[in-house]
């Protein structure tokens, strides 16, 4: 199979998922797709970014020369801080996300099922790097929205009925953005609220294992 | 009023084989290089080694584990170190995971002279396994042990002779938190200044949790910005 460049996807999911924050949020992006989302976030919406190693109003990556050896992101990444911003220990970081204080976490999946279970912290035997802030978020954000490609490299689905793999939190997740669509958990299942331009409901539910529930007006394109 | 300023060699001399030992810092910032390179130094091993992440391969604490001292790592991840994540695929290191922000619970528990705390993070998942549950209003909870360590390796901005501590933007995150919660607390400071030149509502660390600290001599190579995470 040929090798797909998949960056202008992840740009597409990312830019979507910037749309669903509302002005004033405070919010936290996990590592992969959603660290992508802060430059499609107009300064106007005066988002504030909780990161997990004790920052609340996070700005974006240092341009070089102007790191800090003292400030970066929970992923490693030099990062400048915005107007109002707080510094914290590790204690009270997560308190700010067990308590209910933090809208909105967007988070990577290997796999998220139809019922909003979320899978994306161990592949036993082959990948376990540890839990680190995910199963907070997951479990506590008062949104968790997912963002992640539609299928993984070999082309399989990864919203499934149910995961396969050990959860990181059980019906936890809101929303899914892909690159296809945008997918609300609901009690009845998957409602599809966009679909991306030039994709076809019959295409996206056969990239789908979960069961899609599809409206029967016409569905918004993004 | 006590002086707890003392030298590097004096601040370690009581560290023992089997030894748990705390280890402030969240990748570079806040890890206190220059004591962890004073216990490889002393050599002792058998260790229990309680940090956020295991630094990145080959820096700070890496290099305790590395070097075959630590028998166990209790941590949240180790998504940035191949090396011990190899080390631990094999069996040559028992590693503990914890959800962060649990593991900081666990440690300030420790420090607050609790026996533990109850939380529902990671209920209905494999982390429930081999775990003790209460049932609180009706919902069931885990136990979560407190932590405490025999020593605590703290790296903070300033410090007073009397051992009050100031951490100083992202450096602070599990510092504050181990000082309370260990038999002997050792900060190694970038700057001293004397008793009463820090505003009393700017301390962090209030001295009394702390027994030694040592003044780094420079800010070596290893506290520097990494360049494969700059622009």
């Amino acid at each position: 199979m040929k090798f797909l460049d998949t960056m202008p996807y992840k740009e597409k999911i990312a830019r979507r998922a910037a749309k669903e924050i509302a002005p004033g949020e405070v919010i936290n992006l996990g590592i992969g797709i959603p660290t992508l989302i802060p430059k499609y976030l107009s300064p106007d919406k005066a988002v504030f970014i909780h990161s997990e190693n004790g920052i609340l109003g996070m700005g974006s990556l240092c341009s070089p020369g102007t790191e800090d050896r003292n400030l970066i992101d929970a992923g490693g990444n030099y990062v400048t801080i915005n107007k109002g911003a707080s510094f914290f220990d590790s204690a009270l970081s997560f308190a700010l996300v067990r308590g209910g204080r933090l809208d909105v976490a967007f988070l990577g999946a290997l796999e998220v099922s139809g019922k909003g279970d979320l899978a994306n912290w161990i592949i036993p035997g082959k990948f376990s790097p540890g839990i680190g802030g995910g199963m907070e978020l997951a479990q506590k954000a008062r949104r968790l929205i997912v963002t992640t490609m539609h299928t993984d490299r070999k082309g399989r689905p990864k919203i499934l009925k149910s995961c396969t793999l050990p959860l990181t939190a059980k019906e936890c997740v809101n929303t899914i953005i892909t690159e296809l669509a945008v997918m609300d958990v609901g009690p009845e299942g998957l409602v599809v609220r966009e679909i991306a331009e030039g994709v076809d409901v019959q295409e996206l539910i056969e990239m789908t294992d979960a069961r899609l529930l599809v409206p029967s007006c016409e569905i918004p394109r993004f | 009023m006590i002086d707890k300023r003392t030298s590097l060699e004096k601040a370690v001399e009581n560290i023992r084989d089997g030894d748990c030992i705390m280890t402030g810092g969240f990748g570079v910032p806040g890890t206190p290089f220059v004591l962890i390179g004073a216990v490889l130094k002393k050599g002792a091993s058998e260790l229990t080694l309680i940090k956020n992440e295991a630094n990145e391969d080959h820096m700070g604490v890496s290099k305790l584990i590395e070097a075959g001292r630590v028998r166990k790592l209790i941590c949240s991840h180790l998504g940035l170190n191949a090396t011990v994540i190899g080390m631990m695929n094999r069996g040559e290191i028992e590693v503990e995971f914890y959800p962060q922000g649990i593991l900081a619970e666990k440690i300030r528990a420790g420090g607050a002279g609790l026996a533990g705390i109850l939380t529902d993070i990671g209920i209905d998942t494999i982390l429930m396994e081999n775990k003790q549950c209460v049932e609180v209003d009706g919902q069931t909870v885990i136990i979560e042990p407190a932590l405490r360590g025999d020593v605590a390796l703290i790296h903070a901005a300033i410090a007073d002779p009397f051992g009050n501590l100031v951490y100083e933007k992202s450096a602070r995150n599990f510092n504050p938190l181990m000082a309370t919660a260990a038999n002997t607390v050792i900060a190694e400071v970038e700057k001293i200044v004397e008793v009463g030149a820090l505003d009393p509502d700017s301390i962090h660390t209030p001295g009394a949790f702390v027994d030694h600290v040592v003044l780094i001599k420079e800010i070596t190579q290893e506290y520097e910005i990494l360049r494969h995470h700059a622009l």
